[in-house]
């Protein structure tokens, strides 16, 4: 039998995520290379239509787990569904993403399947030897690893969202197939009781193309509504992000700060506003493939890596920045 | 409340690492080492539990002699008595390792909960918390930016910090493994006091052989997954900087975006 490469795809309020497809893209690069086949597995409840939207994106299968014990996210539910799949279909590697859900779950399957978890890669590829070679960044990415599970299988890795290219749908039909799985909910020890909205509902910063982000500079919470106003001059996708520094004045919630200990990112545009560029700023958001940089200070350390730095006071340059932004948006 | 935190040493963020010149792993000499920050939120929020319920803290480390002093720090916040894996075999365990040396001490103590860091600021695998729930087979929340537990010490309630301003609300019947996230609580500093009395507090090591497992099952040997080959990240170059005024300044990136960029 061919191997098979297991991606799972991930959704949310009953929309397919982004990084499913970019799963689904190098799950298929990687098949070709080791002569074996790609498929992707859903979990959830009601999910005949997701699978469908999965159709032609390059699997030759979709699997599907529908059960009502899916209808949340927990990692026993999870995990239990998706060690089921593998007992039944062995894959040689299992894909997930390092999502806030793929962070949590991962090691559970792991640990179950009693095999190695490369979490939080940013490159997969196939070893001479055929093995997966998963390149990671560890120490906040001030360095770069690569990662092999020699004899565990499935290897399992998790990637990193937005860093590879999404499937682009083609004209391949992939099978839909369900497999029953029996998830009892007395097995279920955690339970979601609830989820919360602590903001108005905001993109995720790591799914988020263009970031805008603010720092000291900005000097209070209110000035935030001027990065906010530039975020949406770009359109859909986009989001603010902010310093540790912003978030512990207060200026900013936990959630959408970037860093060492808040979120990695690597949108196609990162904007830093009053941001001075400390090491552990740097580690959230230094592989951005874009970044601008507006500070006052010509010293800042973030102008030794951004691609365009403007050296200005950021409340002159943001307002004007974003009139200049709406302008050509509206022209398009 | 008997509550245990896993805790690691990690080097202080700001810690220049290099890399040895096999590519094999980092050059140690010189690295100051520091609690990870997270684990920080884990001692502080068990010392916060012992103080409402009573009983006691315990801290568990892996890794070389130099992570006792991490231990005597979590000793001095408060906690009671420290547990140090310190065998060379262990040495190089990946996440599931490690979680499988940690689960064969704890699975004979006495406890309530497990409290550890969400991720390991040096190979930040964000692993270990799930792969110990799971070989003690309990359940686990990660990312937790607030916990309460109920009076009667059986049930938790996590909060749990998720994506795009949305949080989760989890609540699980104890033993259960909760990781830290930052946010859960503002860690204390160790007293003088507190220091003073660390140093008479019982640390309690084990080696491979009390641990009653073979240098197989360990360390490098044993870990499911390898490491290799360190390498430096491609190098960002600084681009253009521009200075002058600021609506000649906002012309200039906007056309660095529109025409080489093409981002808009
Ligand atoms: C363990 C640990 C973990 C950490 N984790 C993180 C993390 O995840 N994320 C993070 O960001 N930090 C983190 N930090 C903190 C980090 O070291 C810095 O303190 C922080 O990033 C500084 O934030 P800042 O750049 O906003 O503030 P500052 O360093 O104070 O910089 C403010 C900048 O704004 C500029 N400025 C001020 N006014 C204006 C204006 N009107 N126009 C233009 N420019 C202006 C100034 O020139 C200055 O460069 C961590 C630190 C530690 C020890
Ligand atoms: N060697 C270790 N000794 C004790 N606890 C550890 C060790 N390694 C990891 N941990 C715990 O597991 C958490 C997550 O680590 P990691 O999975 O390595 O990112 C850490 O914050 C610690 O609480």
């Amino acid at each position: 039998m061919a191997k098979e490469i297991l991606v799972i795809a991930e959704q949310k309020d009953g929309r397919l995520k982004k990084i499913s497809f970019e799963l689904l893209c190098i799950g298929k690069k990687l098949a070709d290379k080791i002569g074996g086949t790609v498929s992707i597995l859903l979990l959830g409840y009601q999910v005949d239509k997701l699978a469908e939207e999965l159709d032609g994106y390059g699997a030759q299968k979709i699997l599907a787990v529908d059960s009502e014990a899916l209808k949340n996210y927990t990692n026993e539910s999870y995990a239990k569904a998706i060690v089921e799949v593998v007992k039944i279909r062995h894959p040689e590697i299992l894909l997930g993403g390092a999502t806030a859900s793929g962070k949590d779950l991962f090691p559970r399957v792991a640990a179950r399947l009693q095999t190695g978890l490369a979490s939080d890669c940013t490159s997969l590829d196939i070893s001479p030897e055929g093995l997966l070679l998963a390149q990671r960044p560890i120490f906040a990415g001030k360095i770069l690893v690569d990662a092999i599970i020699p004899e565990a299988r499935p290897q399992i890795a998790t990637l990193r969202p937005n860093v590879l290219p999404a499937a682009e749908k083609g004209s391949q039909k992939s099978e839909i197939e369900k497999i029953p799985v029996e998830i009892k909910p007395m097995d279920l020890k955690a339970i979601l009781k609830e989820t919360v909205k602590t903001a108005g509902e905001r993109i995720d910063l790591t799914e988020a193309s263009v970031i805008v982000s603010g720092g000291r500079g900005m000097a209070s919470q209110e000035n935030f509504k001027i990065l906010e106003e530039l975020a949406s001059a770009f359109g859909e996708g986009t989001a603010v992000g902010a310093s540790r520094s912003a978030v512990d004045s207060g200026f900013a919630p936990h959630d959408i700060q970037v860093g060492q200990t808040g979120k990695v990112v690597n949108p196609n545009l990162y904007i830093a506003c009053g941001i001075s560029g400390s090491i552990q700023h740097l580690a959230g958001m230094r592989t951005s493939k874009y970044i601008v940089a507006v500070n006052k200070d010509p010293e800042a350390p973030i102008f030794q890596l951004a691609d365009c730095g403007i050296v200005a006071d950021l409340f002159k340059i943001v307002p004007l920045l974003t009139e200049e932004v709406k302008k050509i948006k509206a022209q398009q | 409340m008997d509550v245990i935190v896993c805790l690691k040493q990690v080097p202080d963020t700001e810690t220049k690492i290099k890399i040895n010149p096999e590519g094999t792993g980092i050059v140690t000499e010189g690295i100051k080492y520091v609690m990870n920050p997270y684990d920080e939120y884990a001692v502080e929020e068990a010392l916060k539990i012992k103080e409402k319920f009573g009983g006691t803290v315990t801290i568990i480390s892996m890794g070389p002699a130099r992570v006792v002093d991490a231990i005597r720090n979590a000793l001095a916040m408060g906690a009671d008595e420290g547990v140090h894996l310190n065998d060379p075999a262990f040495e190089g365990s990946d996440s599931f390792t490690t979680a499988k040396i940690l689960s064969k001490v704890i699975k004979d103590m006495k406890y309530d909960l497990i409290l550890t860091g969400k991720q390991a600021m040096d190979f930040d695998c964000s692993q270990v918390f799930g792969c110990l729930a799971e070989l003690l087979e309990l359940p686990y929340v990660s990312v937790v930016t607030g916990l309460e537990i109920s009076a009667d010490g059986k049930t938790a309630i996590a909060k749990r910090e998720t994506e795009g301003g949305v949080e989760e609300i989890i609540q699980m019947p104890l033993p259960a493994v909760v990781a830290a996230q930052k946010g859960l609580n503002e860690p204390r500093y160790a007293s003088l006091p507190g220091i003073m009395k660390a140093k008479k507090k019982v640390i309690k090591e084990i080696n491979l052989t009390t641990l009653g497992m073979t240098a197989s099952e360990v360390g490098e040997a044993g870990s499911k997954m390898k490491t290799k080959n360190f390498q430096l990240p491609p190098e960002r170059k600084a681009g253009k900087k521009i200075e002058g005024e600021p609506p000649e300044a906002v012309k200039e990136i906007v056309r660095m975006l529109h025409d080489e960029a093409k981002l808009i």
